[in-house]
């Protein structure tokens, strides 16, 4: 049988499209906010319920908030009669008047009012000094971390301290206090704890005895007791252990206190980055002829202090928040400060306190808040590195 | 041989030599360190001795007579000694850190968890308690929870009552006191029976298990044998258990049992800033499975729970013990943050008060730093056992 032309007319019909269709835009539940909310918010009977409930919880919980802080808030006024609901005949949030009279107070303490600007030229100094250390591409950072370790500590004690040669009157560390304290102590917490942490940590991993046993007792001890403890031990047994006519001022044994309570913590730190560093980085650095402190400083504690940064900044945060602990011993920090300022018969409302512990909050959280973004980043920055 | 080898190695100078030097090294810091520890004992007894202190435990059995807010063991403040007071100090501090770590790991599991959802907005709020609570200082919490919102409650006139007959105000959260009568020790007994049979039945049904594959109902046979035998004593003794319903008077509350201020707001705020942290702990433990075993999990045909049950949380747990540990610990040493809000703690009582009284600075401070230091070891060698139990399943 031959084929006709009808027939082959037939199978050139073709049963195939010849061009693609123009796509079809996906269904309209799979797309856009409304997919989005079925997949993140409502994909479970079980998610449906903790939605609701958490939408209800956060509209009862954040309105609060914005009425206390900004909506209700009282923001001009003398004394407690503009915030007390009696007299004012309206809910009252936030007392700030309050915050504005006492700022000074928060931020010197009781520092000699003709004396302040010390302070502020002091705030300067370490602002300048944190940001050249901070900002990776900053020029002769070695140069900063000399102005940071050395030059700074020595000239923070002149200025605040005072030295009556050179014309700055002495101001007894009594006076100190508020944010300045906080500062300082975070600040010496911040300076002593990463050379003596190193120093631990080195002996810690000694193949010396006894410079290992002295180091690992101290580590062990420190962190084993609260920093309570070491500020008591700080503040009422120092002055036993020197002789009489040295009793350590009170601010000095605190930041004492505090700076080996740091260490001992920082030593753990810096251990755990030098226990990153392969072995073999320390034998090529005697195959080269280096000494054991050489291949530390040249080789060994710049790789291990960097993969390490991330972890010291987060035992900076702790520190950070412990500084409010020298509050136990008697010393004027911040967070006293407020406590003192909220128990004031002037300002007494029942909303000072907690408009004292929110400006306390604050402050803590874009400090400690600050500090953890830079080490995520820090974190990040490491593992991009270290991909290629 | 040797000696020739001996022979043509360069002659050391002596200060150059590693082991001399290592050994000078060594007994040089000995010796730095002997110097500070022996002034600074020397310089000690001087001082007391010019302070007229007699250093030592003598104070020890002295009457202590100062009043404490809330004793766990019998406390007399006209009869009771400085010892006494410790131990009330030390069974408050023990309390409330035990407590404390209960509910900070509820709490951080369940935050731990929830940040790990894929419900968008569990696991932000979830994110933003976490980061939240980590940067605030915990003792700035607690003045809060203490002065701003335990200490606005309203007072003992206006106090709120709650269905079950407690009552809450400015001076604490008076609950009504169980009253055990006559008969509740076989209800006791009961309790102690069930648990025992539970437990038994567990092993029993997991050796079965994985003896011959086969998986009793154990969860609800469980539940109930632990409140079967019990509940059914308790009913048969006639309900031997009345409450004590605080009562409000005028000025006070009497009856009950009361749960101070101090304590509920340290509790507090013990718990939620450990849990914050024990939260993260937590995520980084589920974050360290890898994926691979959840779908090898699947594709052996196991289902989403028992999953979650036999495969994921076992080895995040491995994860999860030792910073888990940690935290127990720091929030144990962390309760001594109580001094701020007068919770009568070990430090409350024995390095504040005591060391008021007696002047003995040495030894309280001394003893006290001794207690922490016992409670962090123990802890760290119990869950140092724990660990290697499970660090053992690993391959």
């Amino acid at each position: 049988m031959t084929m006709s032309e009808g027939e082959l007319a037939v199978t050139e019909l073709r049963f195939v499209r010849g061009e693609a269709i123009a796509p079809r835009p996906p269904p309209a539940a799979m797309t856009g906010a409304f997919a989005w909310m079925r997949a993140n918010l409502l994909s479970t009977p079980f998610n449906v319920a903790l939605t609701i409930l958490l939408v209800l919880l956060l509209a009862w919980v954040v309105p609060e908030i914005v009425k206390f802080l900004l909506v209700d808030a009282v923001w001009s006024g003398t004394d407690r009669d503009a915030c007390r609901e009696i007299v004012q005949h309206r809910p009252i949030g936030a007392c700030w008047p309050f915050v504005w009279e006492r700022l000074s107070y928060f931020v010197y303490g009781s520092y000699p009012i003709e004396e302040r600007w010390r302070v502020d030229l002091f705030f300067a100094m370490l602002a300048f000094g944190v940001g050249w250390l901070l900002w990776l591409e900053a020029p002769r950072r070695g140069l900063g971390a000399i102005y940071f370790f050395l030059v700074l500590p020595v000239c923070s004690f002149v200025l605040l301290h005072g030295l009556p040669a050179i014309g700055l009157p002495l101001v007894d560390t009594v006076l100190w206090g508020g944010v300045l304290v906080t500062i300082v102590v975070a600040a010496v917490g911040i300076v002593a704890s990463l050379p003596l942490g190193i120093l631990l940590a080195l002996g810690r991993r000694s193949s010396m005895p006894t410079v290992n046993l002295l180091s690992t007792i101290f580590i062990e001890f420190v962190r084993g007791v609260p920093l309570i403890t070491v500020l008591f031990m700080a503040s009422v047994m120092l002055p036993l252990f020197v002789p009489q006519q040295y009793e350590p001022d009170k601010l000095l044994r605190a930041l004492i206190g505090i700076a080996l309570f740091a260490s001992a913590y920082m030593a753990e730190v810096v251990r755990a980055g030098l226990q990153a560093i392969p072995r073999g980085q320390f034998e090529g650095s005697m195959a080269l002829g280096l000494g054991y402190w050489q291949s530390m400083q040249l080789v060994i504690l710049p790789q291990a202090l960097r993969i390490t940064i991330p972890n010291i900044v987060n035992t900076y945060i702790g520190l950070f928040k412990d500084t409010t602990l020298v509050f136990i011993v008697g010393i004027f920090d911040f967070l006293r400060t407020v406590e003192v300022a909220r128990i004031d018969p002037k300002w007494a409302t029942p909303v000072t306190s907690t408009t004292g512990y929110a400006v306390a909050a604050m402050f803590y959280l874009a400090f400690c808040y600050g500090m953890s973004r830079y080490a995520r980043a820090m974190e990040l920055r490491l593992a991009r590195a270290g991909r290629h | 041989m040797s000696a020739e080898h001996s022979a043509r190695q360069p002659r050391v100078a002596l200060y150059n030599d590693p082991r001399v030097r290592s050994i000078a090294y060594q007994a040089g810091l000995a010796a730095a360190v002997g110097f500070l520890v022996y002034s600074a004992a020397s310089n000690a007894i001087d001082n007391l001795e010019r302070a007229h202190i007699t250093s030592g435990f003598g104070f020890w059995n002295t009457t202590a007579g100062f009043d404490i807010s809330q004793t766990l063991i019998s406390y007399d403040s006209q009869a009771s000694t400085y010892g006494r007071a410790f131990w009330v100090g030390l069974l408050n501090t023990l309390l409330v850190a035990g407590l404390g770590i209960v509910f900070a790991t509820i709490l951080g599991f369940v935050i731990g968890i929830s940040r790990l959802s894929k419900n968008w907005l569990l696991a932000k709020a979830a994110g933003g308690y976490v980061e939240t609570i980590r940067n605030l200082p915990l003792l700035l919490q607690l003045l809060f929870w203490y002065n701003a919102v335990l200490k606005s409650l309203p007072d003992t006139r206006d106090s709120l009552v709650s269905p079950g007959g407690a009552y809450l105000n400015n001076r604490g959260l008076f609950l009504p006191a169980p009253q055990f009568l006559y008969g509740f020790d076989a209800v006791a007994a009961a309790i102690v029976v069930g648990a025992v049979a539970a437990v038994a039945f567990a092993i029993w049904a997991r050796r079965r298990q994985q003896r011959t594959g086969k998986r009793p109902p154990v969860w609800s046979i469980v539940m109930a044998l632990v409140i079967g035998p019990p509940l059914m004593v308790f009913v048969l003794k006639g309900f031997p258990l009345a409450f004590d319903y605080p009562q409000a008077g005028r000025f006070n509350i009497t009856g009950g049992v009361e749960v101070l201020p101090e304590f509920a707001a340290l509790l507090f705020g013990l718990s939620i800033y450990t849990a914050a942290f024990i939260a993260e702990v937590v995520r980084a433990g589920i974050l360290a499975v890898s994926h691979g075993q959840i779908e090898a999990a699947y594709s052996l045909g196991l289902k989403p729970r028992p999953t979650l049950r036999l495969i994921v949380v076992p080895q995040a747990m491995r994860v999860i013990i030792p910073p888990l540990t940690s935290q127990y610990l720091n929030l144990t040493k962390n309760s001594t943050l109580a001094v701020a809000i007068g919770y009568p703690d070990l430090v409350q009582i024995f390095t504040g008060t005591v060391l008021n009284q007696t002047g003995q600075a040495v030894t309280i401070v001394a003893v006290t730093m001794a207690v922490y230091l016992t409670i962090s070891l123990v802890t760290s060698l119990l869950m140092n056992i724990y660990n290697r139990r499970v660090a053992l399943v690993e391959r």
